[in-house]
């Protein structure tokens, strides 16, 4: 049985309650992972894919 | 043929590599890469533009994380295709075994070699962590979507 880090310590994840869920726009993709406990969040994990970067226009900043 | 007004090319790269200097800089001892940090930070700091260097204002705390943040794998060296010079960090930022409860949205990669200055600022949707992993993926290291780019 997998086990999960929490607050609480190692635990068996068949223990706890697993939510997920994702948000994906334009300027990410971030996909979450929580771990419950009696109603209690012992575990959140995220993952974030960013998709947006900065951008310093060269030409634009010489014609001021 | 006619002559086009333009910033070059190689210039923009060679930005990313200091190989010029306008003004007062630091004097560079050795032809290494410098090193740099990604830090995060709080949804009630204001960093942005006009963030000069790194700061521990707004700065998140917790457990399993260090004031300063995480150090940037920096293995690829700037390049440029057509007339856009890009760098990317190479791999993923990580910050694993965490417990971030302050709702945080924002990374600032600084230049840790050079008295921590700032490069850049990231922002991305309110998390927080809680005895957990917080990962952090590039966008592909391309001319059009590479994390930092001189176009």
């Amino acid at each position: 049985m997998a086990l999960v880090t929490t607050t609480k310590g190692l635990m068996e994840e068949n223990l706890l309650e697993k939510r997920e869920g994702s948000i994906d726009n334009d300027n990410e993709y971030t996909r979450w992972i929580e771990f419950w406990l009696d109603g209690e969040l012992v575990h959140r994990s995220v993952h974030v894919e960013l998709k947006r970067n900065v951008l310093a226009d060269g030409m634009a900043a010489m014609l001021g | 043929m006619a002559n086009t007004q333009a910033m070059t090319t190689s210039f923009k790269t060679e930005l990313l590599t200091a190989t010029h200097n306008f003004g007062t800089a630091p004097t560079r001892g050795t032809g290494t890469a410098d090193t740099f940090y990604a830090a995060l930070y709080e949804t009630t700091a204001t960093l942005g533009a006009g963030t000069t260097a790194y700061t521990t204002s707004g700065e998140v705390t917790g457990a399993g994380y260090s004031a300063g943040g995480i150090a940037v794998t920096n293995a690829t060296a700037p390049t440029s295709t057509g007339t856009t010079a890009y760098w990317t960090p190479s791999s993923s930022l990580m910050y694993t075994g965490v417990t971030l409860t302050t709702p945080f949205d924002t990374v600032l990669i600084y230049n840790q070699t050079q008295s921590n200055k700032a490069v850049s600022v990231h922002t991305f949707g309110s998390q927080t962590i809680t005895a957990g992993t917080f990962i952090l993926t590039m966008p592909a290291n391309t001319n059009t979507t590479a994390l930092l780019r001189l176009a």
